[in-house]
Formats: C-alpha cells, structure tokens, sequence
C-alpha cells in the first residue's frame, strides 16, 4: 500500500481537484439559471439589479410580450421547420451517399470519394458562395437553409466508418435473397446505422437550430423567413453593454413596448432559444461521444 | 474475400471478364445513389471556387462572363495598399494562435483532471455540464457573455468589487487591447468541455492494470499522470495537433462579429468580416473576393508555420 505521504498529498490533491471542478460546474452554469432567473422577473424590478439564481417578483409577462411580439412566433417556426426538414434530409443524404463509398466492389468509389473528400479542404469564400446563391434565385426563399448544406462530406465519412464496421455476411445474404443494392440499403443498412445516425442528427440539428448568419445574409429583407437565432441576435446587437450610441441607435424592435426592458426581452428569448437543444442533448451523450471518437480516428 | 466471391452472386458462371458496363449495369442503383449527391456537391462547393476570377476582374454584376474587364492583380495592388488590411491581417493572425494554442491544450488537462474524479457520478455529471454550452448558439453565449461582463450588475464586475479588486466596474467589452482575450476565453468557456471528449475516450481505453502497478512502485498520482496517462494519449493528442491546425484556416468571424463593437473594432475587426463590410455590404464584390483568396493563403501558410514548428518539437509532421 502507499506510504502515508502520499496519502496525504492525494489528499491535497482530491480537495483542489474537487474545488477546481466545482468552480468550472459554477462558471458554466450560473450564466444560464441567472438568464432564466431573470427572463420570470418583473422587467422594471430587474432594472433595479440583484438578480442572480432567483426571480424576486415573478411574472410569465417576458414570455407573453415576446409571443405576442408577431415575428418571433414566425421566426420559431421556421427554426422548427428548417431543423426538422434540414435535419432529415441531411441524414438520409449522407447515410445514401455513405453506404455507396462503403461498397469495396463499386466501380465509381474512388472517383466519388475524392470529389467529397476535396471538400474537406477547401471553400469557395463568403463572395462566391453569395454570388451562387443570387445566380440560383434561392435569396429569399426558405431553401436557402437547407439546400447548399444538405450534403456533407465529414458526416458522410462518420457514417462510412461506421457501416464499414458492420458485418458484411448480413449485406450478402440479403443478396443471395435477391434484394437491390436500394432495398438492402433501406432494409439492412439504415436500421443497423441506428447510433451513428443519432449522432449525425443531433449535429446536424444544433447547427440548423444555432445558426442566424444565413437568415442574415441571404434573408433579412424577408420578415417571414426569419430565424429565432436571427431576431435574438438583433436584441443583442441593440443592447450590447458598451456599445456606442451609433450601435444603440440601429434599426430596433418596434413592436416591443416598453412595459418590458430589452434586458428582460433578451433572457427571455435566450431561454426559448436555448432550451430544446439542452433538453434532448444529455440523453444522446453516449451516441455522440461514440459518434466523435469514430469520426477523429478515420479523419 | 473467398466468401465474398463464392456467395455474392452464385449463379452467374462466367464470372471473370465481365466488361465495366455489365458491373455499372449491375450496380445501377449505386450510381442512382450517388450521383445526384455528387452533382449537388459540385454545384454548392465547387462552382464557387470558380468565383475567384471575379478578384481579377472589375465584376460588375448582370454581366456575363465574358463581358467582364480583366484587371489582373489591380484588386490585390488596391488591398495592400490599404493600411486598414494589415491591422485586420495581425488580429486575424493573433486570435487564431491565441485560439490554437488555448483550445488545445486546456481540453487535455481538463481531460486528464476529469479522469481524476473517483465519485463517477460527480464525474458524469461533470461531463455533462462541461458538454452543455459547446450546444448553444454563439448569439446566446455572446449574449451571455456580455451579460456578465457587463457595468450594471455584471456577476465578474460585482465580485471584483465584493473582494476591494476595484472600486468601481470594469467597461470590458470597451478595451480594444482586451478584446482578443476575452475572445479567447469565450471560445474556452464554450468548447472545453466539448473538444475534451475525444482525451477522455483516450484516457478511457489505458490499461487499468499499468496504473496498478504503478501504484505498487510507490508512484504518487502526479507520477501517474506523466508517465501513464501521458504517454497513453500521446497519439491522440498527435492526431488532434493535426486537425487543430486544420482547422486555423476556417477561424471564423461569428465571436468576432457577435462580441465586437464600434470601440473595440480595431481590434475585433477579421479578415472574413472585412469581406463582409467591403464586399457584400459596398457592393466591392472583386476586392471583397480578392481579400477572401488572401484569408486562404493566409490559412494556408500558418497551416505550413505550424507544421514546422510542431515538427521541429516532436520530430512528426501533420501534413
């Protein structure tokens, strides 16, 4: 057994170890309870400060003035609708594209692979991509969310890596059955790729959900194509602590009165916007610390 | 393979010269499963890189191709010719080494201090608070972030009064100087936990028994540490040495462009958000092109610098 000194030095050790932890547990978690404390206290009480873990006077009013606040309801559903659409098509695609570069026996891998796999490494730049997406008419329209990123290689490579690893004898006995490379795609492939999936799917999904910049380049003269990310990231850009006069004073929201201050108005929406992804991603932490681990080891 | 050939196709007796139509006949459906994503991906990814001619243009838009004045390298003579461009030049440099070198080394120690943990539920639930703002978009964390360091009633203002640091709050977000660091930070705050995964999952598959019989020589925990632990995720931390510094040529301008302000601008202003004020907002559309080519280059060559630095230390090369 260990000597006593270092006994007491593991000792030493476990109480910074567990303080140091804690502090790290605080400093991620106390910004969210405190925009959540705030988004259920009374506007002109927070004003006043000292909010920190709890609401003083509590009100649902923050979240009744955001939803009668007509854009956000659009702007909730089309985050909705682009995650969801944009999250099952992006799998499928990529899962399609995947069990083809799996296939050892397929005439065309080698060629198909090394058009995707180029994409890895370079990118056209903010101005082409722009002047694309004019030239194709997709500037304001929804397709601009979910069409120029539907297909991507790095999730195609994950999920290659992982059919790869699946036996090959189920794919062959399918065939001897008489199955097409389609249906045995269908039938065999995609039930067994359930985990990697999962995986994809949630990244997919939490880039779809999180991302304004689109919404702001290609859509913002269109107010029923707006984003939640998007219309929170216009409140922030209006009250940005420090900023001058000349940001303050660009276009606001003038459909929120000012029976709420924009502080309230902020964690409120911060919290609708935030809250699905951190109530679906602890249950999914097995798929994609897996999903993560296969994806470095191939790449 | 025997097992492959005798049972894929067991009927067809002349196996061998089948010509390449007859295999493309038969796997038909492959190609219908590819192809249209093949011809996506060259629409989307490819096309674009043909956009670069516009940076030896004077691009006027509505024109076609061929109408277009060639201008040759009068785009680029014009960017570096502009005293603003080297001021974005150095903070785009500074913050993705800044980056690089915070974003990966921290997830390693704070791996190997995870690991640490005996109390496997304080672990697990460790894990999944570090996990938590690597999900949340860079709007929210900007806002968050501004909240706290913020004059009334930022928590990081009020502690340093509580504790006589100051006497009275800190405008942070309105020095320029300190503009890369709180970036910086912000990045940590919001990837640690996340980019430490891939260390722990390392960590996970080291030989229990090496530690046991470390632990019968007498070695203390710190021993451990440096001479199991670290040396057992050596390859890891190679191969994500490797994708790291892929990954400085895409830093991005989403903190810088979500943090930043009119004060801090100097500071906060990178090359990609230079595009976006130049060349999408003025309509510059040849020099906004131009300076994007100069960011990839840019990316390019630190790719390069850090490859001979990394390679000089550990004598392996990433590329």
């Amino acid at each position: 057994m260990a000597a006593k000194s270092t006994n007491s030095e593991s000792v030493l050790f476990d109480i910074f170890l567990y303080a140091f932890m804690i502090s790290v547990g605080i400093v991620t978690v106390y910004p969210f309870l405190n925009v959540l404390a705030i988004s259920f206290n009374q506007a002109m009480d927070t004003v006043r400060g000292g909010i920190y873990l709890w609401p003083r006077i509590f009100t649902l009013d923050n979240y009744k003035e955001i939803f009668i606040y007509n854009n956000l309801i659009v702007a909730f559903k089309n985050s909705v609708l682009r995650t969801v659409l944009g999250t099952l098509l992006g799998v499928f695609s990529a899962a399609m594209v995947a069990y083809v570069l799996s296939r050892k026996d397929f005439i065309a891998r080698k060629q198909i692979s090394f058009v995707f796999v180029l994409t890895l490494y370079f990118s056209g730049g903010i101005i082409p991509v722009y002047m694309l997406i004019r030239d194709l008419h997709l500037m304001n329209t929804f397709w601009v969310y979910i069409l120029p990123g539907l297909v991507n290689a790095w999730n195609i490579f994950v999920i290659r890596s992982y059919i790869d690893g699946l036996p090959i004898s189920l794919q062959e006995s399918a065939k001897i059955d008489g199955a097409n490379d389609l249906a045995i795609f269908f039938r065999i492939i995609l039930p067994l790729c359930k985990p990697v999936l999962a995986t994809i799917a949630l990244f997919i999904a939490v880039g779809q959900w999180n991302s304004w910049f689109d919404t702001f380049l290609y859509n913002s003269n269109s107010d029923d194509l707006t984003t939640l990310q998007y219309e929170l990231m216009k409140i922030l850009a209006n009250t940005t602590a420090g900023a001058s006069s000349a940001d303050m004073a660009r276009s606001g929201n003038p459909e929120l009165t000012t029976r709420v201050s924009p502080e309230s108005i902020r964690a409120s929406i911060t919290i609708v916007a935030t809250l699905p992804i951190l109530v679906v991603y602890p249950f999914l932490q097995k798929y994609f610390v897996q999903g993560l681990t296969l994806g470095a080891v191939k790449s | 393979m025997a097992m492959e050939n005798g049972t894929a196709l067991p009927n067809t007796t002349p196996k061998r010269r089948k010509s390449k139509w007859s295999v493309a006949l038969e796997q038909k459906y492959l190609f219908f499963m590819s192809v249209p994503f093949v011809i996506w991906i060259i629409i989307f990814n490819y096309i674009p890189v043909w956009g670069w001619t516009m940076a030896f243009q004077k691009f006027r838009p509505g024109l076609s191709f061929r109408e277009q004045t060639w201008v040759g390298f009068d785009n680029f003579v014009a960017l570096f010719s502009e005293p603003h461009f080297y001021l974005v030049l150095r903070n785009t440099l500074a913050m993705s080494i800044m980056s690089l070198v915070v974003g990966y080394t921290v997830p390693v120690l704070f791996a190997i201090l995870l690991n640490e943990l005996r109390h496997m539920a304080f672990k697990r639930t460790m894990q999944t608070i570090s996990y938590l703002p690597h999900f949340v978009s860079w709007v929210v964390v900007a806002g968050l972030i501004t909240k706290m360091l913020s004059t009334d009633g930022g928590i990081v203002n009020q502690l340093l009064i509580a504790i006589h640091a100051i006497d009275k709050p800190i405008q942070f977000m309105a020095h320029g100087e300190w503009f890369w660091g709180i970036v910086t930070m912000s990045d940590l705050w919001k990837e640690m936990g996340w980019n430490s995964i891939i260390y722990l999952a390392a960590i996970s598959g080291i030989d229990p028994e090496l530690y046991d019989a470390a632990k019968v020589d007498g070695a203390g925990r710190f021993k451990r540490i440096w001479h199991i632990t670290l040396p057992g995720i050596r390859p890891t931390i190679m191969v994500m040495m490797i994708l790291s510094i892929g990954w400085l040529t895409s830093i991005g301008f989403e903190k810088q462009f979500l943090l930043g302000n009119s004060i801090v601008q100097d500071y906060s202003e990178v090359l990609d958000l230079y595009v976006l004020n130049y060349g999408i907002k003025m309509g510059r559309f040849s020099f906004g092109t131009a300076v994007g080519i100069v960011n990839s280059i840019v990316s390019i060559m630190l790719l390069l610098i850090s490859n001979r630095v990394f390679k000089r230390w550990t004598n392996e090369s990433v590329i």
